[in-house]
């Protein structure tokens, strides 16, 4: 029961990626062709251009909820993969309990990390 | 009653996950999805950790991009370009199939029999030109355009 | 059998056939035999052969030898398939090379151990349950059901439990726990039929760590399948009324009553009655 919800879990965040992601990818990857097009800018990863980014609102609070549900999407899959080795009980309650630790201290440093620019 | 076993395993192991064999084109599309999905999240970790960097200021922002402007590099993000264009596409047929969509009803069987795999493959195949479309463009943007 | 078939035109083919005694515990080894082929002869029928004239000592399961009892499943070239449902010459004309089904233990030469995979499918209670045990251990009457409901559910009740399904299946190669494609399409063969109401007592075998989110839908087991069960189908259904309940997109079913008994019956007055019959008992 409670696995099947969190794989529930996992394919809704795979879509919520694959909307945010997609924005992030156009702008990141297929600058050029947008630009030609004339929308967005020449440089994308150009610091005075990330560091604009990081002050729009909008901006701030879509990469934070990208890191949240890529981050959970990822870690999952993740463990997922690792159940299927028909592992020891012990070895997998620590993957479990490692891979969410690890999750929550990236969500918290990345988020962290956003805010923190924003801000200033 | 207990019996003693001396029977021989024979489990594929891993070489049952990444060897498709004779199985369908669905079974090679699983094994890329699981790599690709491993690829993206190791770049992501490192990207959190690249991008994060932000917080030490502009100068060391510029540092930290320069160091991923080498070549090897350039080549490295294509690469999590590709598994990603390929990673997303399959996502999504997957998120319908997974979840009973575009597949049908369940029919009586009568032979030849027809399966749901079968059903949902131009799923695959138009997701697969899609992907392939978008690797292109990747490509251009990568190489040639963007400098 | 033998003077028959040599009249017939027949091609020589190559059996490669794995060998392993647990008796001596040496390592399972192949070992070829030369099959006079005819067209027509199954892998079954070139393994009765092999039997009866080189080698008595050679080992595998079967009985119906008409894809119906389903004890006869095989890896042959590099693919799980029925032997007795199989003719040699669709699949080779040169050389077949047979081992036994992969992601289950080898007892002897070509036979699987089936038992945990039997224990799989009692784990998902492949039986109608009803919620009222009083009408179900002592029924009042039928229970109603549409040919549209049978069709929902018809082909998966079509499964032989030969396990072909699980040795093409990605995740039963390392996964032991895993409930497995056949399994988990019988627990919906049972929730599927409108006639049922255990979906609930399933839950475990079907919906935790060992359940339908182990399947990535590789697709092959619906592919090997030699009656059109479609494994792979029903375990996406089963994941599909999941998501559906989980975000209460799908209202829980709707019950099925009992029928009237015949003695409650009021034949339709529309209907002539049937002549009176002729023979005496
Ligand atoms: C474009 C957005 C994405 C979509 C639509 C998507 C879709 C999916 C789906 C539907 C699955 C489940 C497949 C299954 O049941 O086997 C999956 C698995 C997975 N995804 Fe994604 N995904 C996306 C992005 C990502 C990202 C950004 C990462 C890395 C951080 C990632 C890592 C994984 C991993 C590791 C798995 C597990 C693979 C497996 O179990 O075989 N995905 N993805
Ligand atoms: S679902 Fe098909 S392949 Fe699997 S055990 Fe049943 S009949 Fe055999
Ligand atoms: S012998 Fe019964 S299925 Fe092959």
């Amino acid at each position: 029961m409670r696995e099947s919800k969190l794989w529930v879990y996992h394919l809704i965040a795979g879509a919520v990626i694959l909307v945010l992601l997609g924005i992030h990818m156009f702008i990141m990857h297929l600058d050029a062709i947008l630009y030609s097009l004339g929308v967005g800018s020449q440089n994308p990863i150009d610091s005075g251009v990330v560091f604009a980014r990081s002050k729009e609102l909008f901006f701030m609070i879509t990469y934070i909820i990208l890191l949240g549900t890529a981050l959970y999407h990822g870690l999952y899959g993740f463990k997922n993969i690792l159940m299927e080795l028909t592992l020891a009980q012990k070895s997998e309650k620590f993957i479990s309990g490692f891979l969410t630790l690890c999750g929550v201290l990236l969500f918290a440093y990345g988020t962290f990390a956003a805010v923190f620019v924003f801000m200033k | 009653m207990k019996v003693e076993r001396l029977h021989r395993k024979n489990n594929l192991g891993l070489a049952g996950w990444i060897r498709g064999g004779r199985y369908g084109l669905e079974r090679y599309a699983y094994t890329l999805h699981r790599i690709t999905g491993l690829g993206i999240l190791l770049y992501f970790l490192l990207h959190i950790f690249a991008t994060s960097s932000r917080i030490w200021g502009p100068e060391f922002w510029e540092k930290t991009m320069d160091l991923f402007e080498k070549p090897v590099f350039k080549f490295g993000e294509y690469l999590v370009f590709v598994a990603f264009a390929y990673h997303a596409l399959n996502g999504i047929r997957l998120f319908i199939t997974e979840l009973g969509f575009g597949m049908g009803k369940p029919q009586r069987p009568v032979i030849p029999y027809k399966n749901a795999v079968r059903r949902q493959r131009p799923l695959l195949i138009v997701a697969m030109i899609i992907a392939f479309v978008l690797i292109v463009f990747g490509g251009l943007d990568f190489y040639l355009l963007g400098n | 059998m033998n003077e028959n078939n040599s009249t017939k035109n027949t091609t020589t083919v190559i059996f490669e056939i794995l060998r392993y005694n647990p008796e001596t515990g040496e390592k399972p080894k192949m070992q070829e035999y030369n099959v006079q082929v005819y067209k027509g002869m199954t892998v079954l029928d070139g393994l009765n052969w092999i039997k009866e004239n080189l080698d008595p000592s050679l080992v595998w399961r079967s009985s119906c030898r008409m894809g119906v009892c389903g004890s006869c499943g095989m890896f042959i070239n590099g693919y799980p398939r029925l032997a007795c449902n199989n003719q040699i010459l669709k699949i080779s004309n040169k050389k077949l090379q047979i081992k036994p089904l992969p992601n289950f233990d080898i007892i002897r030469d070509l036979v699987p151990d089936l038992e945990g995979f039997f224990q799989k499918h009692k784990s998902v209670k492949p039986y109608l349950i009803r919620k009222d045990i009083q009408e179900q251990n002592l029924p009042t009457g039928e229970y109603f059901q549409s040919p549209d409901e049978l069709t929902n559910y018809i082909q998966f009740a079509y499964c032989i439990k030969c396990g072909l399904c699980l040795s093409a299946c990605p995740t039963v190669a390392t996964d032991e726990r895993f409930t497995g494609p056949q399994a988990l399409a019988q627990a919906w063969r049972y929730n599927s039929d409108s006639r049922d109401e255990g979906s609930d007592e399933r839950i475990k075998a079907v919906h935790d760590e060992i359940g339908a989110s182990r399947c990535h839908f590789a697709g092959a087991c619906s592919d090997v399948c030699p009656k059109g069960v479609d494994p792979s189908f029903a375990i996406q259904l089963l994941k599909q009324d999941f998501f559906l309940k989980t975000l209460k997109l799908r209202k829980d079913e709707k019950e099925t009553h009992v029928i009237p008994t015949a003695k409650k019956y009021v034949p339709n007055p529309k209907i002539p009655e049937a002549p009176k019959p002729t023979v005496k008992k």
